[in-house]
């Protein structure tokens, strides 16, 4: 593949009621190309490893911003920017999970124009996909990275299906964690998912990263209140502390009473193409302390099951210390 | 007393960078002028069969392509700018197109059909030496030199390509980290007696290492743009480097470099990329030409990935006697390049490295460079240097801890001084005070209460490290090239580039100094051609400090012998009788008796001849030549070349300490303290060298901890061909503050005390965070640069982790 930089030519659609957009998707259907801040896709255009017919530019739409209370929670529209969302105090005050994840996404520069609906919606990182093979995730019949020699120091240890690259997203863990319900519209309405449901895993689609269908928009984002103020801890590990993604990450949500653990979700990103959350973590330490003892005694299970690549051992102590950490917090 | 020298000032171009005024090659525009784009080639290797370029011809707005047949023909192992016949790595450019407008010419690329026939690749050296292993050439696997190589960053010339197997005893040797034996090397040195060397020490070391390739991220891309006027090119590029671009430019484009004039106000970044003319500038040129109309080709940061050139890679060996005092007395050292596709490799500077940190009585060092289908490779910031200090303090360190002694001790009962050596052949240098900067850094950083400090705090244990960084540091010879004006202001021409550091102007301030001229009465004259400047060096090797301090002081000084003879023609006396100051020149007996500078010009315009550059020296460069003869006529013409008498190369050495935490649980380190502390003569411009000092710490610590450049074994893909798939380090990850100081003890070869400092700022940090990140770790050798988080956890964990991955593209 050549090396291109320059924007082919498509369609340009810049509605700003979400009623047009959901109009000009369906029309469009896989011909277009949703777009919010644009930060996971200019480099696929610019590189003509992807093409569209029209992109349809959904910043104008002012609905889809904002991050509201509800009777059930809070509802944050999708085209919120990561910044909005890391310094939200709602947020920060109720849900310091999210914010907390969104504050390290990438780079202050990338996260004052990526929005949330963006950075959960985003596709795998795997270069060679990236590069314009033709991969299974491409479309083709063969990955490239899973093989003896395969250069997969970031991919995945679970779930892997023909492929095997990891989810990118630092926020889905949170999301998952926090137990959030993902609006999705399109022409005949609306419907909701779980964030787990949401996110979907080779074995299901390989050519999407989510269950977002064809002409449908991801509109809004709703955390429940049976989570707010719950024990939060997030941490993510990358080779460079800013304008990178996560080597691995970890979300976990803790209900503490007296010092035991009530109930808990505890997610891991960056190991498998979907946000993992570790229920056997989960079950075992219900009812136990929180602290290093039972963050010790659990550490080892967090990566049950997980498949070595040539490259990309490191992340099963990684995965285990991000958990033990969690918990001992 | 000094006026100038040692003092801050602000380069004239600073407020344009600062407000975004100064233009850079890619802000020219050129009415009528259009726009070409690369083809670059898919493949690492193979044969380009067929070009159908008819539907791309058809589009409207296309103008045409600009292909190898286009210019004349270039064989291995020269950079061809575009695949003649073979090509020979991912990106590699095949064919130019030309278009109206930008989006046009990129659509026709894609309208073009390439053929190729493949052939076998290869991305790993080890590989290629193995027995049946490919090559990267149909004619071999190595660069055999036929003369003696040429000044860092000049093309290659004197070379054959040959190919070279090992036995499979000295491949698997090598992975497992033992003296290749049996092995075929290309360079070879040797002084002293080694085996007596080894039968003296009391310890001895055994160490194999790797250090990555790396593309160069200039922020600034190639991008050219040319136009042809009256028989003249007109090139904007992007350049290191001034005057050194002509000839060879001029060649490019088959024309008298009097026909030149190449425009490089401000360059965003060079680091060794850009010394000289690079290849792909002949496109810019020639395909202007061929349509007759101003041409712009605009580099993307994936193709200067591609083109831009990259540090070699080594994959080597090395053996280190130390004897019980601690003076190493014997070092054999191995190293294998990864020369990428045109073979350069800088492991004859790796060793020199060696030599100068830690002066071996007695050493070897055997060399073999391998083309692999990579991208080009040249030099990049210290190349050899910079990557062999970071791999070897940790090493060092073993030594020093092995003979029970501290780690700086160590390195001071080595340390060159001015009567040591560098280099293979122990040539001298012309100062050194490495030991006073170990001791002033030593103070600084606080080494005895650092050690003395607990180790462990929760999961981050504290790790110390110390580094030297060397780098030769000086050129001589070449031109210098002032002019007073009958307004009597001082115009100091300059042929040094302007690639970011603004040498060009520090070195300018010695011709002030020497005229003692204020600055707000000096004018820099540089950034094209048509400006009438002088001979310079390329600005590669960390030269231009002690290199143009020399030719400005001499022009000055040449224009002082004039001011005194025209004084005495016109007042009387002997020149002699004569001194210069405030603008004057006047007799010493009676100071009231003179010619102000404007004056003096005035009238060496009405002398002629010398005084005005009709006449001069013979010795200068024709560059210089045609730069007077431009000027002739217009002021006091100061001309000379750099004939100040000395020997030895000037060198620039940088000790670094650093201090930092690492977490045992994710790998990550933070760096508390870094001290560095510089050896090079006297400071000639504060704010600058401290902008240095940062600069180059930041990218040492990209060297040592987070750079990733990750080829595919299976199918020749590069995989970082973007900037933040390369990991330069970011704010966040290094060190807040760069505590700094300099011996300050002037050079005595130069008449400011001035010698560079520019790469081994790099190399002293990097050195220093390698060593710190080994003693946190108890001592554990990676033996690799960088040490990134994964190799971290991967250690701490005990996962099978060895050498056995340690390939110079491919971890």
């Amino acid at each position: 593949m050549p090396s291109y930089d320059v924007m082919p030519n498509m369609e340009l659609y810049q509605p700003v009621r979400v009623e047009d957009a959901l109009d000009i998707a369906s029309r469009y259907a896989d011909r277009g190309w949703l777009v919010g801040g644009g930060q996971d896709t200019y480099g696929w255009l610019k590189d003509r490893a992807k093409r569209a017919d029209a992109l349809i530019d959904l910043s104008a739409i002012e609905s889809l911003r904002g991050i509201r209370e509800t009777p059930d929670g809070v509802e944050i529209g999708a085209l919120t920017t990561l910044t909005e969302i890391a310094e939200s105090g709602l947020l920060k005050q109720r849900f310091s999970l999210l914010s907390d994840a969104a504050s390290v996404v990438a780079s202050p520069q990338i996260r004052n124009i990526g929005t949330l609906g963006g950075n959960v919606s985003q596709d795998v990182r795997c270069w060679y996909y990236r590069r314009g093979l033709s991969c299974y995730r491409a479309g083709g019949n063969l990955c490239y990275a899973d093989t003896p020699q395969g250069m997969n120091r970031e991919h995945s240890l679970f779930e892997t299906s023909r492929c095997v690259a990891a989810g990118a997203s630092d926020t889905a863990p949170a999301l998952v964690a926090l137990d959030a319900t993902m609006v999705l519209r399109s022409v005949d309405g609306e419907r909701t998912l779980s964030a787990e449901e949401y996110f979907v895993g080779p074995a299901v689609d390989i050519e999407n990263t989510t269950a977002l269908r064809t002409g449908e928009i991801l509109t809004a984002v709703r955390l429940p209140k049976e989570w707010a103020n719950a024990s939060f801890y997030y941490e993510k590990v990358a080779d460079r502390n800013v304008w990178d993604f996560s080597l691995v990450n970890v979300a976990a949500a803790f209900k503490v009473s007296d010092g035991t653990i009530q109930e808990s979700r505890v997610v891991c990103g960056a190991v498998q193409a979907t946000p993992r959350r570790l229920q056997s973590v989960e079950q075992a330490i219900r009812g136990k302390a929180k602290g290093a003892v039972t963050a010790a005694s659990v550490a080892g299970m967090a990566s049950e099951g997980a498949r070595a690549l040539a490259h990309n051992g490191f992340k099963i102590p990684l995965m285990e210390n991000l958990v033990k950490r969690a918990i001992s917090a | 007393m000094s006026t100038h020298i040692g003092f801050d000032f602000t380069p004239p171009d600073v407020p344009g960078k600062v407000t975004g005024e100064i233009k850079y090659a890619e802000d020219y525009k050129r009415e009528g002028m259009v726009f070409a784009r690369l083809l670059t080639s898919p493949l690492p290797s193979g044969r380009v069969v067929g070009i159908d370029a008819r539907e791309a011809l058809r589009m409207d707005g296309v103008l045409g392509i600009f292909t190898a047949d286009d210019l004349p023909p270039v064989a291995p192992p020269a950079n061809p700018a575009l695949a003649s016949e073979y090509v020979s790595f991912v990106g590699q450019p095949i064919l130019a197109v030309a278009a109206v407008t930008e989006e046009i010419a990129e659509s026709a690329i894609e309208k073009i059909r390439v053929d190729f026939e493949r052939r076998p690749f290869v991305v790993d050296p080890l590989e290629s030496l193995s027995p049946g292993g490919a090559n990267a050439y149909p004619e071999g696997n190595t660069l055999v030199r036929t003369e003696e190589e040429g000044p860092e960053g000049t093309p290659i010339r004197g070379a054959e390509i040959r190919d070279v197997k090992w036995p499979q005893s000295a491949i698997d040797a090598l992975r497992a980290g033992k003296e290749p034996k049996g092995a075929e090397f290309t360079t070879e040195w040797s002084f002293g007696d080694l085996d007596a060397g080894f039968a003296e020490a009391a310890v001895i070391v055994e160490e194999p290492f790797v250090t990555i390739g790396y593309p160069h991220h200039s922020l600034e891309s190639r991008t050219c743009m040319a136009y042809w006027e009256n028989g003249k090119c007109y090139f904007h590029g992007s350049s290191q480097s001034q005057s050194a671009n002509d000839n060879g430019l001029a060649r490019m484009l088959d024309i008298d470099p009097a026909n030149l004039v190449f425009i490089n106000e401000a360059t965003g970044g060079g680091f060794g990329s850009k010394i000289g003319p690079y290849p792909y500038m002949a496109i810019s040129g020639n395909f202007a030409k061929r349509l007759n109309r101003p041409l712009q080709l605009r580099i993307t940061r994936e193709q200067e990935f591609y083109i831009g050139s990259a540090r070699s890679g080594m994959q080597g060996w090395i053996k280190m006697g130390v004897k019980a005092n601690g003076k190493v007395s014997a070092i054999d050292l191995v190293v294998v390049n990864d020369g990428g596709m045109t073979g350069a490799g800088s492991g004859n500077s790796s060793a020199q490295h060696v030599t100068v940190a830690y002066q071996p009585e007695n050493m070897r060092f055997r060399g073999i460079s391998v083309y692999t289908n990579t991208t080009p490779r040249g030099a990049q910031r210290g190349p050899g240097q910079n990557e062999m200090a970071a791999v070897l303090a940790p090493i060092a360190d073993k030594a020093a801890k092995a003979i029970g002694m501290d780690r700086v001790a160590f390195r001071r009962m080595n340390a060159i001084d001015s009567d040591g050596f560098e280099g293979g052949g122990q040539g001298p240098v012309t100062s050194a005070f490495v030991r006073e900067a170990l001791d002033q850094g030593m103070r600084t950083f606080g080494w005895e209460e650092k050690k003395a400090l607990a180790k462990q705090n929760g999961s981050k244990v504290r790790g110390l490290g110390v580094g030297i960084g060397y780098h030769g540091a000086g050129g001589r010879g070449y031109d210098g090239l002032v002019r007073i004006g009958t307004d009597g202001k001082l115009y100091i021409h300059s042929g040094v580039g302007n690639l970011g550091t603004y040498s060009y102007a520090g070195t300018c301030r010695a011709a002030a100094e020497a005229l003692q001229v204020p600055w707000e009465r000096c004018e820099i004259v540089r950034g094209r051609t048509d400006n009438h400047l002088p001979h310079s060096s390329g600005q590669g090797g960390s030269n231009t400090i002690f290199t143009h301090t020399r030719t400005n002081w001499v022009a000055a000084q040449d224009a002082i012998s004039k001011l005194k003879e025209i004084a005495a023609q016109d007042l009387g006396g002997e020149p002699e009788d004569y001194t210069i100051g405030d603008e004057r020149v006047f007799a010493t007996a009676d100071p009231s008796r003179g010619l102000s500078y404007a004056q003096a010009a005035a009238r060496a315009i009405e002398l002629g001849g010398k005084f005005s550059g009709e006449e001069y020296p013979d010795d200068i460069n024709p560059i210089t030549q045609r730069a007077v003869q431009g000027l002739a006529g217009s002021g006091l013409i100061g001309v000379a070349k750099d004939n100040i008498p000395g020997e030895g190369q000037p060198p620039g050495i940088l000790v670094g300490f650093c201090e930092i935490e690492l977490d045992k649980d994710t790998g990550k380190l933070e760096i508390l303290d870094y001290t560095a502390v510089a050896d090079c003569g006297t400071v000639v411009h504060p704010k600058n060298f401290e902008n240095a000092m940062r600069g180059g710490a930041v990218w040492g610590v990209g060297l040592a901890a987070f750079e990733r450049h990750v080829y595919d074994p299976q199918n020749g893909l590069p995989a970082n061909t973007g900037l933040y798939q390369s990991k330069p380090p970011t704010y966040l990850d290094v060190n807040v503050e760069t505590k700094m100081g300099a011996v300050n003890i002037p050079d005595p070869q130069n008449p400011t005390g001035g010698r560079g400092i520019g790469e081994p700022t790099q190399g002293a940090a990097a050195a220093a965070l390698a060593s710190a990140i080994s003693d946190a770790l108890d001592g554990h050798v990676f033996n690799t640069a960088p040490t990134t988080t994964d190799m971290i956890i991967n250690h701490l964990a005990g996962n099978d982790y060895s050498t056995k991955y340690l390939k110079t593209n491919t971890f």
